[in-house]
C-alpha cells in the first residue's frame, strides 16, 4: 500500500526551506515563504490527522524497502495528532517571526532555519523507525544549536554551550542505546524490535538499554536530574525562538519516551518506580526554582520542567487512565507553552524588558490585550472548564486506582506553585501600577503599524483559541487520547500495519 | 579483535567522559568527540564483527554464498560519523567564538548575572 | 604558506583530486564512494589550494562563494528524492533508465541523489572552514 500522503507534513517543510535558501537575505520575500509554507503544512497536518483517525493507521515504506529492513513511516493517531499540534505552533511561531524576530537575524537564514527545525519535528514523530529518529533528533539538535546561535549575543552564546554539551550528550547515550538494542535484537524497524524485544531472555541486558533510552530522552525532555540546560539557556534567544523550543523541543522528548517505554520497553515495576520517581522529583524542582525567578521568560522554563513532571508521572502509572491524562496534559503543554513564550515576546517588546520588578500596568494601557493573555494564563493554571483543568483529573484518578499518593502530592503542589506564580505575576505585570523610571525604554509597540500589530497578536490569539477549544471542547480531545492510550496498551494494530502480518 | 575493541570502546568512553567533567571548553569539545567515537565502535561491535564479503549480491543469484559483513552498522557508523561531523565542526565554531567574547577557555565563566536580562 | 614545492604540487593536485572526486561520486553505487565521500576529497583539493594560495586566491578561483552550492544541490536532492512520488511510488524509491550510458553507467535518481549530496558536501565543508580561517585573519 502507498501512502506518500503521509510524508507531505515533512517534504513541505523541506520544500519550504530550501525556497527560503534561493531567497537569501530578501526578508520580506521570507517571510512570506515561511507563511505560506507553515499554513501549507498545516493543511496537510489536517488532511493526515483526518485520514488517520477514519481509516486507521497509515504505512509508507520509504524506497519501496519492506519493513523490517527498511525505513519505515508510520502515522498512528499519537503521531498523526503530534504533527497536527505542531502545525498550529509552527504556523503561530512563522507569523509572530515575520514581526518580532529582528532583520538581522533573517538575514543570517532564521527563516529556512526554522523550517528545518519545523521538518525535523515532524520527521520525528512520523517515522517508524529507531535510527531513523535518532536522525531525525539530530537534525532538530543543529537547527536548535543555530537558531538558538544566531545573533551572537553573549548571554546566547553562553546558554548554547549549555545546551549544545547537553544535547550532544543526550545524543550519543541514545546512540549508545540504539547500539545495545541493534545488538540483542537485530533489528531497528519499532514494530519489529515490539516483537523481539520481549523474547529477549536476558532481561537486565534490556533495562540497562532501557535506562540509556530513558538517559537520553530524559535529558532532551528536562527530567529531574538533568534539567540543568533548560533554564541556562531557554531565556536567551529571541521569544519567537523560546517559544518553538518551549512548546514543541522538549516534547518531541516526552513523544519518543511514550512511543519506546509503550511499543518497544513496556515498564516493568523497576521502570515504573523510576519514572515516577523521577516525575516527583521534575514536578517539585521545577516549581520550586518557578518560586524564586523574577523574569518571567526564566519563570516559565521552570514552570516546563515542573509540567515535564506530569506527563512523566503519567507514563510511570502505566494504566489506560494514566496515559489519557498524560496525553491531554501533552497537548494542552504544547500549545500554552508555545503561547506563553509568545506573550512574553509581545511584552518585551511593549516595555522592552522581561523582569517583574521592572513591568507593571499594561492592563491599564491595553486591558483587552491582557483580557486575551489571561485566557491563556487561566488554561495554564487549569481554572475548570479550561484546557490545563481536565488532564489532572485523569491523573488522579490513575493515581488514587494505583495508589500513588506521593505523586498525587507532588502533582498538587505542582498545580498549587503554577497558580501562586502566575498569579503573582499578573498582579506585577499587569495590574501593579508601572515603576517610576525614566530610563524604561519607549514602547515598540505603539509606534508599529497595524500590520505589525497584527502579526503580533495574531497568532497569540490563534493558540488561545486552541487552547480554549481543548478546554472546552474537551469531549472530542478525550475522544482522541482515549483511543491513542488503547492503542498504547494494544500494540498488535500496530505491528500488523507495518509488518502487513500479525 | 573483539576484545581489543572492547577496551578501546571502554577507554573512549572513559576518556570522554573525564574530559567533559573537566571546566575547560576545549576539553568538553574533544570529551564529545571521544564519546561520539566511542558510541561508534560500540555499534561496530554489538552488529557482529565478520570478516566477509561486502553485502552486494551478483545480479544473477538470488542468495548469499559467502560469508557477508551485516551492512546496517556499517551505515548507521557512517551515517552517526556524518552527523558527528556537522555538529562538531558547528560547536568548534561556537567555542571559538565564545572564547573571543569572554576571553576565558574556563566554563564557569559563563555566568551573565541574572540582573542583565532583559 | 612559502614552499614552491607545495605550490608545485598544488597546481598539478588541484585538478586530479577534482577529478578523483566525480570518480569516487559514479562508483559509490556499487562500490565504496558516493557523495559524501567525493564531496569531502574536492573539498580537501580546494582547502590544499587555500592553505598554499590563501583563502582569497581560492575564492577567487571559485568565482562563487561555496555557500552558493547549498541550496543548488539541497534542491537537486530533494527532487531526486521526491521524483518517484509522480510516478506513485514511495518517497526514495530508485528509478533506473534501461539502458546503461557510457563511461558514466546506470543512471538514476540515486545517482542525482549523491549528486546533490556531493554539492551539499562541498558548500559546507567549504563554507565552514573559510569562516574559520577568515576568522583569524
Amino acid at each position: 500500500m502507498i501512502n506518500n500522503y503521509l510524508i507531505l507534513p515533512v517534504i513541505a517543510h523541506l520544500f519550504t526551506a530550501v525556497l527560503l535558501l534561493f531567497f537569501w537575505r530578501r526578508t520580506v520575500a521570507q517571510r512570506i515563504i515561511s507563511i505560506a509554507g507553515s499554513f501549507i503544512v498545516l493543511l496537510a497536518a489536517i488532511g493526515l490527522f483526518t485520514r488517520v483517525w477514519n481509516n486507521g493507521i497509515l504505512v509508507m515504506q520509504a524506497a519501496n524497502w519492506e519493513a523490517p529492513f527498511g525505513i519505515t513511516f508510520v502515522a498512528d493517531v499519537f503521531s498523526s495528532s503530534m504533527v497536527l499540534l505542531t502545525s498550529f505552533a509552527g504556523l503561530a511561531v512563522s507569523l509572530f517571526s515575520a514581526a518580532g524576530v529582528a532583520r538581522a537575524r533573517m538575514q543570517y537564514g532564521y527563516f529556512p532555519i526554522l523550517h528545518f527545525l519545523l521538518m525535523g519535528l515532524n520527521g520525528a514523530f512520523l517515522t517508524g523507525d529507531i535510527f531513523n529518529l535518532y536522525v531525525w533528533f539530530e537534525v532538530i539538535i543543529i537547527s536548535s544549536f543555530v537558531l538558538l546561535t544566531l545573533g551572537g549575543r553573549k548571554a546566547q552564546l553562553e546558554g548554547a554551550v549549555k545546551y549544545m554539551a547537553l544535547n550532544i550528550l543526550a545524543s550519543t547515550f541514545f546512540l549508545t542505546g540504539i547500539g545495545m538494542l541493534y545488538g540483542i535484537t537485530g533489528t531497528l524497524n519499532m514494530a519489529d524490535l515490539a516483537m523481539k524485544v520481549p523474547l529477549v531472555g536476558h532481561r537486565i541486558l534490556v533495562d540497562v538499554t532501557a535506562i540509556f533510552f530513558i538517559l537520553g530522552f530524559g535529558i532532551k525532555s528536562a527530567v529531574f536530574p538533568l534539567y540543568f540546560w533548560l533554564p541556562s539557556s531557554y531565556h536567551t534567544p529571541p521569544s519567537a525562538v523560546a517559544a518553538i523550543f518551549g512548546g514543541l523541543l522538549t516534547k518531541v522528548g516526552i513523544y519518543a519516551l511514550f512511543r519506546v517505554f509503550t511499543l518497544i520497553f513496556i515498564p516493568d515495576d523497576f521502570i515504573r518506580t523510576l519514572l515516577i520517581i523521577l516525575a516527583v522529583l521534575t514536578i517539585l524542582t521545577g516549581s520550586f526554582g518557578a518560586i524564586i525567578k523574577r523574569n518571567i521568560r526564566r519563570m516559565f522554563s521552570y514552570l516546563i520542567v515542573c509540567h515535564i513532571g506530569f506527563m512523566i508521572g503519567g507514563l510511570g502509572l502505566f494504566s489506560e487512565v494514566a496515559l489519557m491524562g498524560a496525553l491531554f496534559y501533552l497537548f494542552h503543554d504544547m500549545i500554552i507553552k508555545t503561547n506563553l513564550f509568545l506573550i512574553a515576546g509581545l511584552i518585551r517588546q511593549q516595555r522592552g524588558t522581561m523582569n517583574m520588578e521592572k513591568l507593571g500596568g499594561l492592563y491599564a494601557e491595553y486591558p483587552r490585550l491582557s483580557l486575551l493573555i489571561a485566557i491563556v494564563l487561566f488554561s495554564l493554571i487549569g481554572i475548570p472548564p479550561l484546557s490545563g483543568f481536565w488532564p489532572k483529573i485523569y491523573l488522579f484518578e490513575a493515581g488514587f486506582m494505583t495508589g500513588q499518593y506521593i505523586l498525587i502530592a507532588a502533582i498538587i503542589i505542582g498545580s498549587l506553585v503554577t497558580l501562586y506564580v502566575v498569579s503573582r505575576m499578573w498582579a506585577d505585570v499587569f495590574w501593579k501600577r508601572a515603576p517610576l523610571d525614566d530610563t524604561s525604554p519607549e514602547d515598540r509597540f505603539k509606534r508599529m503599524g497595524i500590520g505589525k500589530k497584527t502579526l503580533l497578536v495574531t497568532p497569540i490569539a490563534f493558540l488561545a483559541f486552541i487552547s480554549l477549544y481543548i478546554g472546552l471542547g474537551a469531549e472530542n480531545i478525550t475522544a482522541v487520547v482515549q483511543r491513542i492510550a488503547s492503542e498504547m496498551m494494544d500494540t498488535t494494530p500496530y505491528i500488523r500495519a507495518v509488518l502487513g502480518k500479525s | 579483535m573483539e576484545i581489543l575493541l572492547v577496551i578501546l570502546m571502554g577507554l573512549l568512553y572513559a576518556a570522554g567522559i573525564y574530559m567533559l567533567f573537566r571546566r575547560s571548553m576545549v576539553k568538553l569539545l574533544l570529551g564529545i568527540m571521544l564519546l561520539g567515537n566511542g558510541a561508534n565502535i560500540l555499534i561496530f561491535l554489538l552488529g557482529r564483527i565478520t570478516k566477509g564479503q561486502p553485502p552486494v549480491i551478483d545480479e544473477a543469484a538470488k542468495v548469499f554464498t559467502d560469508i557477508y559483513a551485516d551492512p546496517i552498522p556499517q551505515a548507521l557508523i557512517l551515517t552517526a560519523i556524518v552527523i558527528g561531523f556537522g555538529i562538531q565542526s558547528f560547536a568548534i565554531v561556537l567555542l571559538k567564538r565564545v572564547y573571543v567574547l569572554i576571553n576565558s577557555d574556563d566554563l564557569d565563566d559563563l555566568n551573565t548575572p541574572e540582573d542583565e536580562d532583559i | 604558506m612559502k614552499s614552491t614545492i607545495l605550490k608545485t604540487a598544488t597546481s598539478y593536485l588541484l585538478p586530479i583530486l577534482l577529478l578523483f572526486s566525480v570518480f569516487i561520486l559514479l562508483r559509490g553505487h556499487y562500490h565504496p564512494g558516493g557523495g559524501f565521500v567525493g564531496g569531502l576529497i574536492a573539498s580537501i583539493a580546494f582547502v590544499l589550494h587555500g592553505f598554499t594560495y590563501g583563502t582569497e586566491n581560492t575564492l577567487k578561483l571559485m568565482r562563487y562563494h561555496p555557500a552558493v552550492l547549498i541550496p543548488a544541490g539541497l534542491a537537486l536532492a530533494t527532487l531526486s528524492m521526491f521524483a518517484p512520488v509522480l510516478l506513485g511510488l514511495p518517497v526514495m524509491t530508485g528509478l533506473w533508465i534501461d539502458e546503461p550510458i557510457p563511461v558514466i553507467g546506470m543512471v538514476g535518481s540515486a545517482l542525482f541523489f549523491d549528486l546533490g549530496v556531493y554539492l551539499v558536501v562541498i558548500g559546507v565543508v567549504l563554507t565552514i572552514l573559510f569562516t574559520i580561517t577568515q576568522y583569524n585573519e
